[in-house]
């Protein structure tokens, strides 16, 4: 018995992790991309920030609350047409880069946001004093003095995307929640259940580790 | 260089400067007093139109800020700098690569950068710090990256909003030496803001007290600390002074050879009998300025009074609580 549960766990848990890393990863690339463009406006245009402007930044702000108050599972569930339409399916890992990107965007937004206005408002001042433009100011200086603290965050998220992904697995992702749910819970087999939740706990703390190691480095 | 008319600006229904009038020449350095929040620092950022006035007229070398374009602003800053109580200075990035910054943004050569900064570095006295981060130096140090930083686009004003109100007092002497050796030698004017009047005393040649939202007095260092205005001593607070029974009077003179001799004089023509309460000389930029505080008995009076006030001094009774 326990010699065919190694080769299950060799056969199975490998190809899905890879199916796992392959859709925490793509994941974060969009949601980090996606998440900076609307950090970028939300700060640019705050009341305190370069270029007021109430209407976008309420807006926006707006609806990254909205997005990120939806449970991921509901979230997932009701966009599945939006997922059909842009990836022609909604199952499979490939599929399920669509609701994790919609729900982990806004939050790496808020992040993002956050790392950037804690940086110096007085450094802020200083570059407009010598004539910086604001584009200047964003990404020569604001982004800049932001990374230690945007790396420490989406070190965050990625944990976190990594989570919604084993959620996303109940619904026909796949990956390592698929695993733990099908041939572990549903298949009364402990062992390859709790073994994936194994797996799931090395990867989540490489991931923290990694960040630190980093964050450490950019300070 | 610098012209302030009549300028006016409020927050609201706060009104926070009203009939700013103000001018600073070329190798001036002015200060700005005022206890905290009276619109000092608001005043100093209008210069360089960090903020923007409501009315009045506001010309650098001509130049009215409000007449202009942000653009055109923008590119005007380049001739003047700035520097912060709280340094701010880039963590993530080098001396060289902070003091660089302003150059880099406006696209200067590589090697005209380096050149630049080098140079800088060393009018400031930190070039062993050159490839350090901001986060293993002092306060001093820190100070004098900003100040090289500050003076990177050549400008020819420099403002400094409470520069060294974070520093302890060895440090602001320093930091207030390297000011005006940067005046004196390259002659760039220099607006200073601070709560401070020991630091006026150190380097200002004239002084602005704020009160109120205006000024309310205005010249030059020794003549404002001889005339002691209200405004002044609102400033400054109450000396600690124990006063004595009898009569208590101030006197304020200029340090001179025939001055230094006032009070033994006056014994001897008079025949009276005092004591000091307090006694200090100071000096400041043009001239040295004594003050002594007497006490004698209520008897010598008019004789005392009669011989000041022939005198080429200014004298106060002091009353006590």
């Amino acid at each position: 018995m326990n010699t065919t549960s190694y080769e299950l766990f060799l056969n199975i848990i490998i190809p899905e992790l890879g199916k796992t890393l392959f859709m925490v990863l793509m994941t974060t690339v969009c949601a980090t991309i996606l998440g900076f463009f609307l950090a970028v406006i939300i700060v640019l245009t705050d009341k305190d920030g370069l270029q007021p402007n109430k209407y976008i930044c309420e807006t926006l702000s707006t609806l990254v609350n909205i997005i990120r108050s939806f449970p991921f599972i509901i979230l997932m569930v009701s966009i599945i047409p939006f997922t059909r339409f842009v990836m022609g399916t909604s199952i499979g890992e490939k599929a399920a880069i669509v609701p994790l990107t919609v729900a982990a965007a806004p939050f790496v937004a808020r992040i993002i946001e956050n790392a950037l206005k804690e940086v110096d408002k007085d450094l802020i001042e200083v570059a407009k004093s010598f004539g910086a433009s604001d584009a200047q100011i964003i990404f020569k200086i604001m982004v800049v003095e932001a990374v230690p603290a945007i790396t420490s965050g989406i070190t965050l998220a990625v944990i976190s995307i990594l989570g919604a992904s084993a959620v996303a697995g109940i619904v026909g992702a796949g990956g390592l929640g698929a695993v733990a749910l099908s041939y572990g819970y549903q298949n009364f087999n402990d062992t390859i259940m709790y073994g994936t939740v194994f797996v799931i706990i090395v990867l989540v703390q490489m991931i923290q580790t990694l960040g630190n190691i980093f964050y450490h480095k950019l300070k | 260089m610098i012209e302030i008319v009549s300028l006016y600006k409020s927050y609201g229904e706060n009104n926070v400067l009203r009939n700013i009038n103000l001018s600073v020449s070329d190798n001036e350095i002015h200060g700005l007093v005022g206890r905290s929040g009276v619109g000092k620092s608001t005043l100093l950022r209008c210069i360089n139109g960090l903020e923007k006035y409501d009315s009045g007229s506001l010309k650098i070398d001509g130049f009215e800020i409000k007449q202009h374009s942000n653009r055109e602003i923008m590119r005007f800053r380049k001739n003047i700098g700035m520097i912060f109580q709280n340094f701010a200075l880039m963590e993530r990035r080098t001396v060289y690569q902070n003091v660089a910054l302003p150059m880099k943004c406006w696209g200067y050569k590589k090697d005209e950068i380096d050149k630049r900064v080098r140079e800088l570095l060393r009018i400031v006295d930190i070039e062993d710090k050159i490839h350090e981060k901001p986060r293993v130096l002092s306060g001093g140090q820190k100070q004098r990256v900003a100040i090289a930083r500050a003076l990177s686009l050549n400008p020819k004003i420099l403002l400094c909003d409470e520069a060294t109100s974070a520093l302890d007092p060895k440090t602001t002497k320093s930091i207030l030496l390297l000011l005006e050796k940067i005046n004196e030698t390259f002659g760039i004017a220099i607006v200073l803001v601070t709560h401070q009047m020991s630091i006026i005393k150190q380097i200002c040649h004239r002084v602005s007290i704020l009160e109120d939202s205006e000024i309310s007095a205005q010249g030059t260092v020794s003549k404002i600390f001889m005339n002691q205005p209200q405004s002044l001593k609102n400033l400054l607070g109450e000396e600690d002074l124990v006063l004595g029974k009898g009569i208590n009077i101030r006197i304020t003179h200029i340090e001179n050879s025939i001055n230094k001799k006032m009070l033994s004089n006056m014994v001897k023509e008079l025949d009276v009998d005092f004591s000091i309460l307090s006694a200090r000389v100071e000096e400041y930029r043009d001239a040295s300025l004594g003050s002594i505080v007497i006490n004698f008995e209520e008897e010598s009076a008019k004789a005392v009074i009669d011989y000041l006030t022939d005198l080429p001094v200014r004298w106060e009774i002091l009353k006590g609580e």
